[in-house]
């Protein structure tokens, strides 16, 4: 057996996956070597984003003192946007309930932070490294082909995010087909503290999560969100591929349209451009997770797609794979025993906790979005705009008359085939998700 | 604001070489030209006159969504060098 390069776990990507998978084993006191490509973990990585706190507290109880937080987000705000007008719902928590918490960060500061603490406890980590390739040895995944080296270790964590070449490369997955991701396009905008806190209502260091539907992406499977920083505001959305393909638009004419949106500009007026970023979301779900483990090597976070696109969550799910990964590590590391069997102990605790019931939750809803995207976030999201304009029009029109008329819109604008393929979808997804 | 001006407020170090590599015979008879719709960097341009695909892969974000619209399933793709690329300062 080689000993010159050699460790007793390589975990691939210096993401919340790859991070908790590494610090948990180091806290073991396991050698483990953390490989990032980027020169240091969070310079390649963008979201929208917001980190939780109850699951960041499970991997780093006390990160709220001294990780670089953005703003802690008390009001959750949703908008259905029509071409020039909006439906929106607020929802504010004045409770001080520390585990409903999350906070806005950016990607570069905090990954490179969650990077930080884990050396602190043992993780080597290696940046600036690309990993090429996996070793095998008689189907066993044995080490990693980096750049200019190899290093070999008992078992290998393959934490590399939604691209995952490496998981395509030992056939755990297939190709991605661009119905499964999403595109996101993002400008970080600076803005003073006060006109943020007044333009979204918040007092302090209070954030807001914003999560917009329709507008320019009328019609398409798509999102737009909004999360505020300290001194900014990060303005984006995600698109599948599919759809800009077949619309012929470009993502960032998207988000240039979302912009000017009368709802949405006056919000980030005046503000300049600090960054812009993009990356992709793995948006399959249940049905496109590759397999999760075999002979010497597992899969968490984004690289096995776990993304619970309905809440915006993936770095939790991210963090509590990687912890997974990393406990059912040091098991296999007691037991010296690396094969998938030994490992299928990762699919069990994901399967145990919310980790995989949520993905199983929400298997049927790209499907349903799929087929139903034009109703779903196009069609309907314009109606409900026109009930609150017929709403609140007075103009001495009998009321019965008017709403009359708009039921018999709803008729005329769709016919009842569709109509019944809607309400079928509802069921079917609200089956899945209740069942 | 341009897209070009957006791109100006990225950090980046581009390498000498292009770490893209679309198949020109397959790009030739591709009819969506998938990547120079979802590329958020407008990195691709279809030439017209010289049927070839421009890439200006010192712009790329190394998203990899181009990777996985290509129609033809044909773009030679991979990680910019450890010390190359993109380099967000907020992300
Ligand atoms: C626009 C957007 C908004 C989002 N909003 C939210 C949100 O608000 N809240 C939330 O919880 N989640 C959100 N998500 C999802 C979340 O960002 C991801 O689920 C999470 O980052 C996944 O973590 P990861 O560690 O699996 O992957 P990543 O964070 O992608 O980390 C992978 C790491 O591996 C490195 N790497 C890749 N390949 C290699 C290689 N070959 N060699 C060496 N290193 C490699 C990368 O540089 C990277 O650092 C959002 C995502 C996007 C794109
Ligand atoms: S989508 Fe693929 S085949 Fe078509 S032009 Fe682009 S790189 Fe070439
Ligand atoms: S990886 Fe992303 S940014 Fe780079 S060329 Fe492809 S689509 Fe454009």
């Amino acid at each position: 057996m080689r000993t010159e390069n050699r460790t007793e776990v390589i975990v691939v990507g210096g993401g919340p996956a790859g991070i908790a998978c590494a610090v948990t084993i180091a806290r073991a006191g396991r050698e483990v070597i953390l490989i990032e490509r980027g020169s240091f973990s969070g310079s390649k990585n963008v979201f929208g984003g917001a980190i939780y706190a109850k699951p960041t507290r499970e991997i780093f109880p006390d990160f709220e003192k001294t990780a670089p937080l953005e703003r802690k987000n008390v009001i959750h705000k949703y908008a259905l946007l029509g071409d020039e007008d909006a439906t929106e719902i607020s929802y504010r928590n004045n409770e001080d309930d520390n585990d409903a918490v999350s906070y806005s960060v950016f990607r570069s500061k905090f990954d490179r932070w969650m990077a930080d603490e884990a050396e602190k406890e043992g993780v080597i980590l290696i940046t600036e490294t690309v990993v090429e390739d996996l070793i095998l040895d008689d189907g066993r995944v044995v080490g990693v082909k980096t750049e200019l080296e190899e290093y070999y270790a008992n078992i290998v964590v393959l934490a590399d995010g939604v691209n995952s070449l490496l998981a395509k490369k030992v056939g755990l997955r297939n190709n991605i087909s661009p119905y499964d991701v999403a595109i996101s396009v993002k400008e970080v905008i600076k803005l003073d503290k006060d006109k943020i806190n007044d333009r979204f209502h918040l007092r302090d260091d209070e954030g807001c999560v914003y999560q917009l539907f329709g507008g320019s992406m009328l019609g398409m499977l798509g999102l737009g969100f909004i999360y505020t920083n300290k001194d900014s505001v990060s303005i984006g959305l995600g698109v599948t591929l599919n759809e800009l393909v077949e619309n012929k638009i470009k993502p960032y004419e998207l988000l240039d349209k979302l912009k000017q949106h009368p709802s949405i500009a006056p919000l980030i007026k005046d503000g300049e451009l600090l960054e812009y970023s993009a990356h992709l979301i793995p948006e399959g779900g249940y049905k496109c997770m590759p397999d999760l483990f075999a002979d010497g090597v597992m899969i968490a976070g984004d690289a096995a797609m776990m993304v619970n696109n309905m809440h915006w969550e993936g770095t939790n799910l991210a963090m509590m794979s990687g912890k997974f990964a990393g406990e059912t590590a040091l098991h296999a590391l007691l037991e010296k025993d690396y094969t998938a069997e030994t490992l299928s102990h990762y699919q069990e605790r994901l399967e145990q906790s919310f980790v995989l019931k949520d993905l199983k939750t929400y298997k049927d809803l790209m499907d349903v979005m799929h087929s139903r995207s034009a109703s779903f976030l196009g069609y309907f999201p314009q109606k409900i705009n026109e009930f609150f304009k017929m709403f609140t029009t007075v103009d001495s029109i009998p009321k019965k008359e008017k709403y009359r008329g708009f039921i018999k819109s709803i008729f005329n604008d769709r016919n009842p085939l569709e109509l019944f393929k809607d309400g079928g979808n509802l069921f079917k997804l609200l089956w899945g998700i209740l069942k | 604001m341009s897209i070009d001006e957006k791109l100006f407020t990225v950090k980046s170090v581009p390498d000498k070489v292009s770490h893209l590599k679309p198949e020109a015979g397959l790009c030739c008879i591709c009819d969506s030209k998938a990547c120079t719709y979802v590329c958020p960097a407008n990195v691709y341009e279809w030439d017209k006159e010289n049927e070839k695909l421009i890439v200006n892969y010192e712009n790329c974000l190394e998203c990899g969504a181009c990777r996985i619209a290509c129609e033809r399933q044909s773009l030679g793709w991979e990680y910019p060098k450890g010390t190359k690329g993109v380099k967000f300062k907020l992300g």
